[in-house]
């Protein structure tokens, strides 16, 4: 499995032709508590750069755009309950949603690790 | 991240500590302001449970002196200055001559003159204003060297008993002393205080303005005690709209008028009387409930919040009114909101549709405030 990031504070797992979605704990950090997740509908096509979530602090809401263009496949219903698990676990338990990539080659403008790490720590 | 809008804004005289103690800090009504320190859920709920102390040095203190500050100042407000007792404070509304809200305030009667406390990004205008409403034996004073705290929170009074402020004539009451809308001047030390039992929280609490080169010292002394920490304006934000408090620019501005605003008990009995105030005629036309449409609080039916700049829609889906402040409440786990909707709808317990990014959700109309208010009101005999 490959983990790549963009510039807009995602992450992104790859297996095969899936892809999870979420936001980077440096991402969490910044938004605050999180109060709310509104996650995609499954089924939905997502084009690279679109709308895919909004995710809701105390103070503000954020979009947060399609990593990567797919197909939703799955959404994380833990959210529903518990949108604090994104602070809590960004990375991890605190997924938004999952994908059947259309344009495996949209993962070569992402980051790897060490690229997001420097991209972070230059803002 | 970086705007280079940070270079023309002001720094506040707390800005060093505030970012020593971790700060993150945002532009806000032309200066560099602290919006969170620890998280707002956090601060907001120490709030509520303990004493928060926020820096307001943004907001502008102002006094007028002369024999016609009173009177003067009544030509543009519909409070009643004129009556107002000496250490006594009035919540108003600073009106144009439409009667269209340009700011609110406080004021209050220190017993040598009139000390106002307005809001920080309208306060070169409000100047501008009152310079040009004031006639000339009226002299108006920016305070730009006094900062200004306020520790709010059930603890607060506790917390401040604890500095050793004395009042600056002997006999005179201890800051503590104080019931809800009253002030006083103090020492600490060598330090004078101006100190009132007010705030925008909804809790009981202290305003306090201080020299801004003594701020820091008065700063770091309430934070040491354990009922208190800096709290950020993000959680500033979030009490007030658990209070029910409109907030200048969001939930009010030069296009509304006090009755549309819900806010009737500015408008005093004597006052409206008179009908002497910048637009009187307009105002008291709508008084007590025939504006158009009305600031009403919302409870949202679900979990996910409602913010600024969402549109009330009626069942054709048409725009009828908007969301002025909106957010989570921290106290009640639940989304709460401030919007404009019309008056026939204004009754609690309607049930509104709003829409946000095309999505319909569900609201219903809320007694204001969401929270119980926690004043430290004068026995009533």
């Amino acid at each position: 499995m490959s983990r790549y990031y963009t510039d807009e504070h995602e992450w992104v797992d790859v297996e095969g032709e899936t892809a999870t979605v979420g936001i980077t704990d440096y991402a969490q950090e910044q938004l605050g508590d999180i109060v709310f997740v509104e996650t995609p509908e499954t089924g939905a096509e997502l084009a690279q750069g679109d709308d895919a979530a909004v995710v809701e602090s105390v103070k503000a809401a954020s979009d947060v755009y399609a990593a990567v263009s797919g197909t939703v496949v799955e959404v994380n219903d833990a959210l529903e309950d518990e949108p604090a698990l994104v602070n809590s676990s960004a990375e991890e338990d605190g997924w938004f949603f999952r994908v059947t990539l259309s344009d495996k080659s949209e993962l070569d403008d992402l980051m790897d690790e060490k690229a997001y790490k420097a991209f972070v720590d230059g803002l | 991240m970086s705007d280079d809008k940070t270079k023309t804004l002001k720094k506040l005289p707390l800005d060093s500590w505030h970012r020593s103690l971790g700060a993150r800090m945002v532009p806000f009504a032309g200066y560099e302001m602290p919006v969170q320190f620890e998280g707002v859920m956090a601060e907001h709920l120490w709030t509520r449970e303990n004493a928060g102390l926020f820096d307001v040095s943004h907001m502008g203190q102002v006094q007028l002196d002369g024999e016609g500050a009173a009177d003067a100042l009544e030509a543009i407000v519909p409070g009643n200055i004129s009556a107002l007792g000496a250490g006594k404070i009035r919540y108003t509304l600073l009106l144009a001559k439409d009667g269209g809200i340009l700011d609110d305030l406080m004021v209050t009667n220190t017993g040598r003159n009139l000390y106002l406390v307005v809001n920080g990004a309208t306060k070169h205008d409000d100047i501008a204003y009152f310079n040009a409403q004031l006639p000339s034996d009226v002299a108006l004073s920016h305070m730009e060297d006094s900062a200004l705290l306020a520790l709010q929170g059930p603890k607060a009074a506790e917390a401040l008993a604890k500095l050793n402020i004395s009042p600056m004539q002997p006999d005179w009451p201890v800051p503590t002393d104080l019931y809800f809308m009253e002030a006083g001047p103090f020492m600490w030390g060598d330090i004078p205080l101006g100190i009132s039992r007010s705030g925008y929280t909804g809790e009981d609490g202290f305003e306090i303005s201080v020299p801004a080169e003594h701020a820091e010292k008065l700063a770091v002394a309430l934070c040491a005690l354990e009922e208190v920490k800096a709290i950020g304006l993000g959680a500033r934000d979030s009490l007030r709209l658990e209070a029910g408090l409109p907030l200048y620019g969001h939930d009010m501005d030069a296009d509304v008028l006090p009755v549309e605003a819900n806010l009737n008990f500015a408008l005093s009995k004597a006052r409206r009387e008179e009908g002497n105030f910048a637009g009187a005629e307009q105002v008291l036309a709508q008084y007590p409930d025939k504006a158009d449409k009305k600031r009403v609080g919302l409870f949202v039916n679900g979990r996910q919040p409602i913010r600024e700049g969402a549109s009330v829609v009626d069942a054709d889906g048409n725009s009828i009114g908007a969301v002025t402040s909106g957010g989570f409440s921290p106290t009640l786990q639940k989304p709460i909101a401030m919007a404009y909707v019309p008056t026939v709808l204004a009754e609690t317990g309607t049930e509104i549709t709003v829409e946000q990014r095309g999505k319909a959700i569900s609201c219903t109309v809320a007694d204001m405030p969401f929270v119980p208010h926690n004043y430290h009101r004068k026995p009533k005999l």
